[in-house]
């Protein structure tokens, strides 16, 4: 009767705030072949950098994984979430670490008011240039190998990129979003989105720097949904 | 002809001298830019927090920071010469009016240090450290008369010049974030800088032509065959060019098309969204190239026609003109430099922009601008009564007046 009445209370509040945890997960493809990576020249070329790496650095335009599936597409909804609805930032704090003389990860997400944790794990000194143009850009250096400065982005904005003039190759991207159902492809193009999100129909936005953008419907019935979805090469 | 005196000599020597140490600067300068540099160093007149010449030799070794710091350095070092070369060129008279500037300047710093907050404490710093050379200069006893009225004013211009090329240079990055109708702060002051950067080393080719000791010499124009006009309009066609040239390295167009004598194939390339699409695509990187690129490229690419049409007419038109004139013997080095330039400019696009091509091309265009206005110079001077007051005035060899020349 005691976990009757518990079951029954806790439903009250799933009906009452129209929100459960849920999970949108899915794969992004890429249709048609890719142009073959180039290796970053400089990044060699450059005492200090090149005797980070042992094996030629690539350029990561396309990163194509396992049954096409496209890696760094930033994937999240695009609409659908109830109107007027507020969401609080995750507390959570992507990491962006400058490794070897190159941004890791190559693309991350984070909502409007999220912390990021942006990172020199190299020895010598890199500049962290931001070039928002909705939001407010920024640029500081970060003089010493473990040096982490938390930032964070007012405003939504898609590809706010971020680079290193003292090794013009450099560069990251950032999606910020005014809610906090997004995620980005991993090495074989698989996401998974996960939240507070009512079961309902979404439309979803796949984003890739180089091939741009994709749309696709998707229907949240009891917490779960799976989307696949498509870009070509550009 | 008077012998030049070993002063003049000198002070030839000297203006040289800080005219190379300026192309320098601006090779330095468009390396900066050619590498994507320029923000390396995120703050000014500090680096790093560092007053600029005690940044640690370990830093300043580092990527494109050994670039960045190393143009403030050289710029620092040019802005110095220039004072000096100003106190020389304007003789004992200059000393009251430099003496004046650097006391506004240290009281300005001062006065910023006692009133303006700790947040400006680098900038009084930077202007009590120009105002010391400057007084330095005011208090150096040199009691040499001035120079002709046009090389003090051509001094004076440079004095200012210099100043002022600093202060852009360092909003350039100062204000790199600052967005005004749609353009950054960054691309505004980085044209801004590179133009009068340009013009800088053009007046200072000029200056050190008229200390030369050959000066006097050159046979001044007698007849109208001279191409005035033409060898003007030419400057203006180099001008703009080198205009172009700057949107097109600080908006990231020069290879916006990458092929050539056509453009993405065609004669003038489709701007609509599908061709944008289809030539980004053919790059590598994630940066999309805009119609706003497009556009610019192809102006700097009709423009170089254009000037090498005006400058080929002005060389073939000086052809006619006696061997012993400036302006017929410039006009050659013009048509060379230019067409040094032309052909750079192709390998810049085909060879994908390399670093050093990118900046030849800079240092190339700065000197055939020069070279340019010193032949419309050489073409214009066409006033005998006006020389004779030169003669008058200068301390430097007496002018030899174009009737006993002829």
């Amino acid at each position: 009767m005691k976990n009757t009445l518990k079951f029954a209370a806790s439903m009250a509040v799933v009906a009452a705030t129209g929100a459960s945890a849920a999970e949108i997960t899915g794969k992004v493809k890429l249709n048609g072949e890719a142009p073959p990576a180039r290796e970053i020249t400089p990044i060699k070329a450059d005492k200090m950098c090149g005797a980070l790496h042992t094996k030629p650095v690539m350029t990561r335009t396309y990163v194509v994984g396992a049954d096409k599936g496209l890696a760094n597409v930033a994937v999240y909804i695009k609409a659908g979430l109830p109107a007027g609805k507020t969401y609080t930032a995750p507390a959570t704090k992507p990491l962006i670490d400058q490794v070897g003389c190159v941004y890791e990860p190559l693309v991350s997400v984070a909502m409007v008011g999220q912390t990021i944790d942006i990172k020199n794990s190299d020895a010598f000194m890199h500049n962290v240039n931001c070039q928002a143009k909705v939001n407010k850009g920024f640029n500081f250096a970060q003089a010493t190998a473990g040096q982490v400065n938390p930032k964070t982005f007012d405003k939504p904005e898609l590809a706010v990129k971020l680079i290193c003039n003292v090794h013009p190759w450099m560069s990251g991207y950032v999606h910020v979003f005014d809610h906090p159902f997004f995620a980005v492809t991993d090495k074989d193009g698989n996401f998974s989105i996960s939240g507070d999100l009512p079961d309902g129909k979404y439309t979803v936005e796949a984003n890739h720097l180089k091939s741009g953008v994709v749309t696709g419907e998707v229907e949240v019935k009891g917490g779960k949904a799976t989307l696949s979805l498509e870009l070509a090469v550009k | 002809m008077s012998k030049p005196t070993s002063a003049s000599t000198g002070l030839f020597r000297y203006s040289l001298g800080v005219t190379l140490a300026t192309l320098g600067l601006v090779c330095m300068g468009g390396l900066v830019t050619s590498k994507g540099v320029g923000m390396a160093v995120p703050d000014w007149p500090t680096s790093f927090g560092y007053n600029m010449f005690a940044l640690p030799i370990s830093t300043w070794k580092t990527g494109g920071i050994f670039d960045e710091h190393t143009h403030r350095i050289w710029a620092s070092t040019v802005g110095l010469l220039v004072v000096f070369l100003t106190r020389w060129v304007g003789g004992a008279e200059s000393r009251r009016t430099l003496a004046s500037i650097g006391f506004i300047e240290l009281t300005v710093g001062v006065g910023l240090l006692a009133f303006a907050g700790s947040n400006w404490r680098n900038e009084a710093h930077f202007l009590m450290g120009i105002s010391a050379v400057v007084l330095l200069a005011a208090a150096t006893p040199w009691g040499r008369s001035p120079s002709s009225s046009t090389a003090v004013r051509m001094a004076w211009m440079a004095f200012w010049t210099v100043q002022i090329q600093g202060s852009l240079g360092g909003l350039r990055v100062v204000l790199d974030q600052w967005t005004v109708a749609g353009t950054t702060g960054g691309i505004l002051f980085g044209v801004a800088h590179g133009c009068l950067g340009q013009l800088f080393f053009a007046l200072l080719v000029c200056l050190t032509f008229r200390l030369a000791p050959t000066w006097n010499s050159i046979r001044r124009p007698d007849a109208e065959s001279y191409p005035k006009l033409l060898s003007r309009m030419a400057c203006v066609l180099v001008l703009g060019q080198l205009l172009l040239g700057l949107l097109m390295r600080h908006q990231h167009a020069g290879l916006a098309i990458p092929d050539l004598p056509l453009a993405h194939g065609q004669i003038w390339p489709a701007t609509d969204a599908a061709s944008l699409e289809r030539y980004s695509a053919r790059r590598d990187g994630f940066e999309p190239i805009t119609a706003f690129q497009i556009h610019i490229h192809m102006l700097h690419r009709l423009n170089a026609i254009l000037t090498l049409a005006g400058v080929v007419a002005v060389f073939f038109k000086t052809r006619a003109l006696p061997p012993e004139t400036g302006a017929r013997r410039m006009a050659s080095v013009w048509f060379g430099l230019v067409c040094t330039q032309f052909t750079l400019g192709i390998l810049t696009v085909l060879y994908d922009k390399p670093a050093d091509i990118a900046t030849a091309h800079v240092a190339v265009g700065s000197l055939s601008l020069s070279a340019g206005i010193l032949t419309a110079w050489l073409c214009g001077r066409t006033n005998p009564v006006k020389a004779a007051e030169h003669v008058g005035k200068t301390s430097i060899p007496q002018m030899t007046t174009p009737a006993a020349v002829g």
